[in-house]
């Protein structure tokens, strides 16, 4: 009977579908690898809004102290989070890439801020974290802050060309 | 046949152990002989044979001696690396290897492996793995580092806890699971990274995140079945604190009916730190367990007005219930994260002419207290290090005396407050020789610039309202590893060191004393005298707890990780940029140079005569 009952259970078979209409690649999504099969493409899905904007780069400094990210990442040398003035990139260096990081997260400690945090305050909390690496123009990083000076001003910081995440040109 | 020869050694270190004179340890022994099964609440407060090591600090007391003696002061530069572990993680290491019944077991930074090294045989190979699997995300609620200070056994069990706040119960011949409970939640920002301490069949761990606004506890976990006996919160009304009849707190200061709400702003006692992350010490004559509590949050204390009980001070609890007995408040109101955690070391001594149980706690704020250990009564409480954020401690009041001028302002810079938020002496514990009645006490030597800023609380982030950069205190050393004599009230001798000095000690009956420095060198000294008698260069920098045992082939062995991190190694171990001086909470900045001492590593050495 228990035999009979698995073996008509067992005749419900899945639809296969033989028809689907073709896909354009996926290219959108934020990239965090310059590797790619084939060619390389180049895939910018996202431009920054605010990284000319000296307004929204400040706004992010506000906001950095605000949200606690000083509390692991300091001033930018790092502490229980990885320091966000120096070169190493773990997530991608690209405005869009550290957007994806404050939003989603990052599976080894970094909370998903996007669940509670508007997209305008990320690009600005985006912008402001790459000023710190000298990553945004000078006329428009914070050149002081209010407080205990602990480091020179994010528009004193040498730029430091991301050493482990940028797209590469094509090698010769 | 090997292991017939090893029961033989066993029974031959047992039958030593009872002629050391150390009392108390026959019922171990006799287990020992039997199946080697230790029953926690018959080991005495003194150590036993000193064959195994069978919990982080040596024993209940914490005194982290070895009645072992065949490593001495005459052969000690003879010592030689035997053999060595590589763990695979390198984080930094502060736990401590557990011996029992020729097994070695090891656990690892996050993601918290445990291994079981097979002492009797040659080059200790691992006879299991565990590997608990712990949530990566715990990773970013870890205040210093991703650090565990080590397991602890009883009854053919071993017990830690994994960083995303679990305790777990592992079978030590097996490393088959038995059982695992969830404390806590990293979403409050809840970690665990402590040591437990099993007594009575009961084990005991506390929570850490001072950092995060938890409100800190000690639980109470059944060993057979993994079930929360009891839990004591640190922060709330008396019956969360587990406050009764039995509280009899010495100072006035302590008493009155629910201070953890009334010594708050109201509600902050809900976020108000208290964790626990050191060490347990066990009285089974008093049948008391004493532990420290964490540091208030968030750090700015203009933002928490009050004592802020029962934060950065003293318990004296039952293991039973957990009734609270005694507490002492070591930094009321504390204002530069001077935790009270740090472990208090249970020893007799003729105090004045009388014979008292003591408690020695060697304090971060700075000051050395002895304490009467059935009262809660200070009977010293001396500097041992450079201090000026505090004038001394009222002995008649037993409360601290704040220097004014080195108070937090929000808003404000205060420069040159010393000891720094790490304190005078944080985690790494200190060892006690009965035979000298000398605390070998590894510390720091660290100041800051302090700017308290405001907080925002938001559940699983920092609550810190706080800038703050360390440096080296006066002396031109940051660290030092010395013989406190606590009748004299007085250093024996100290030595200084480039960096803080934060590995444990241990002493033996040898009269050696051991610890590591952050450069990476492995230490040994005469503990009467601080002479140097040995020095090896392990890897990576140590921040781990020395132990020592008699091998399966009767030798004794001295064990330490080496493995920069921490607090103090973060600079290394998580790459921090100290261009900032805030990195790593101010610690990076007065740790600049130590990248071009070590590299991060993982690896266990184990040293023994040739």
């Amino acid at each position: 009977m228990t035999a009979l009952l698995a073996a008509s259970a067992a005749c419900e078979r899945e639809t296969r579908r033989f028809h689907d209409e073709a896909q354009p690649p996926a290219a959108g999504g934020v990239r965090l690898t310059a590797l790619e099969p084939g060619p390389a493409t180049s895939s910018r899905a996202l431009r920054h809004p605010y990284e000319d904007n000296a307004w929204a780069v400040s706004e992010g400094k506000r906001l950095y102290s605000q949200f606690n990210c000083a509390g692991c990442h300091a001033h930018g040398g790092g502490g229980m989070g990885p320091p966000l003035m120096d070169a190493l990139w773990r997530y991608g260096a690209e405005p869009e890439n550290v957007f994806a990081s404050i939003a989603g997260g990052r599976p080894n400690g970094m909370p998903a801020f996007g669940t509670k945090v508007g997209a305008t305050q990320i690009w600005q909390l985006a912008a402001y974290v790459r000023s710190m690496s000298g990553l945004v123009p000078k006329d428009v990083a914070p050149g002081r802050t209010d407080h205990m000076q602990v480091k020179a001003g994010e528009q004193a910081a040498p730029e430091a060309v991301p050493r482990n995440a940028a797209p590469e040109p094509p090698a010769p | 046949m090997r292991f017939r020869a090893f029961a033989g050694a066993g029974l031959i270190t047992a039958v030593l152990g009872c002629t050391d004179g150390n009392g108390g340890d026959a019922a171990a022994s006799a287990g020992a002989a039997a199946n080697r099964t230790r029953v926690a609440d018959t080991t005495a407060i003194a150590s036993g044979s000193g064959a195994e090591w069978t919990q982080v600090a040596g024993d209940d007391a914490n005194t982290r001696y070895s009645p072992l003696d065949e490593i001495n002061t005459a052969n000690a530069a003879q010592l030689t690396l035997a053999w060595s572990f590589s763990t695979g993680v390198n984080r930094g290491q502060e736990a401590a290897p557990l011996v029992i019944d020729g097994t070695m077991y090891v656990v690892t930074p996050y993601p918290n492996i445990l291994y079981a090294l097979d002492l009797t045989q040659p080059g200790a190979p691992t006879r299991w793995t565990y590997r608990p699997e712990p949530l990566a995300a715990a990773q970013g609620v870890a205040c210093c580092d991703v650090v565990n200070r080590g397991p602890a056994y009883a009854d053919g069990r071993i017990f830690y806890n994994t960083l995303d706040a679990h305790t777990v119960a592992v079978d030590a011949a097996t490393g088959r699971e038995i059982w695992r409970t969830r404390l806590g939640d990293i979403n409050r920002g809840e970690t665990m990274t402590m040591a437990p301490l099993v007594v009575k069949g009961k084990v005991l761990v506390g929570v850490s995140g001072g950092e995060f606004g938890v409100r800190g506890w000690l639980t109470a976990l059944d060993a057979a079945s993994g079930a929360i006996a009891w839990r004591a919160y640190h922060t709330g009304p008396d019956a969360d604190v587990l406050i009764g009849d039995r509280f009899k707190p010495f100072y006035a200061m302590d008493q009155g009916t629910d201070l953890g709400v009334t010594s708050w702003p109201p509600d902050m006692w809900r976020t108000g730190g208290g964790g626990v992350w050191g060490f347990i010490s066990y009285d089974p004559d008093l049948d008391l367990i004493y532990y420290g509590t964490a540091n208030p949050g968030p750090w700015n204390p203009d933002l928490r007005p009050g004592d802020n009980k029962w934060t950065a001070g003293i318990f004296a609890r039952d293991p039973d219930d957990g009734a609270a007995v005694w507490f002492y408040q070591t930094s009321p109101h504390d204002l530069y994260d001077h935790d009270g955690i740090n472990e208090s070391i249970l020893v007799d001594l003729p105090w004045q002419g009388r014979d008292r149980k003591l408690l020695l706690h060697p304090g971060r704020n700075g000051y050395m207290y002895v304490i009467d250990r059935a009262t809660g009564e200070v009977l010293a409480a001396d500097a041992f290090g450079f201090v000026n954020s505090a004038r001394g401690v009222d002995l008649r009041t037993g409360r601290l005396i704040p220097e004014p001028s080195k108070a937090p302002v929000t808003g404000r810079v205060v420069r040159m407050i010393c000891p720094a938020a790490p304190g005078m002496k944080d985690w790494q514990p200190a060892a006690w020789s009965p035979r000298l009645r000398l605390l070998f006490v590894p510390h720091q030597n660290l100041c800051m610039d302090h700017e308290a800023l405001e907080a925002n609380y938001i559940s699983g982030t920092p609550y810190l309202g706080a800038d703050a950069k360390y440096y080296g205190g006066p002396g031109g050393w940051r660290g030092r590893f010395g013989a406190w004599d606590p009748v004299a009230r007085e250093w024996a001798w100290t030595i200084e060191e480039n960096f803080p000095v934060w590995s444990g000690a241990l002493v033996t009956a040898g009269d050696v004393a051991f610890y590591g420095t952050m450069e990476g060198w492995f230490k040994a000294v005469d503990a009467a005298s601080g002479r140097e008698l040995w020095r090896f260069k392990t890897g990576s920098g140590i921040i781990g707890q020395p132990v020592t045992y008699r091998g399966p082939d009767g030798k004794q062995y001295v064990a330490i990780l080496s493995g920069v991190g921490g607090w103090s190694g973060a600079i290394v171990s998580a790459d921090l940029d100290p261009r900032d001086s805030t990195a790593g909470a101010g610690f990076a900045s007065a740790m600049r140079d130590l990248p071009q001492h070590t590299t991060k590593g993982g690896t266990l050495y184990v040293f023994a005569l040739p």
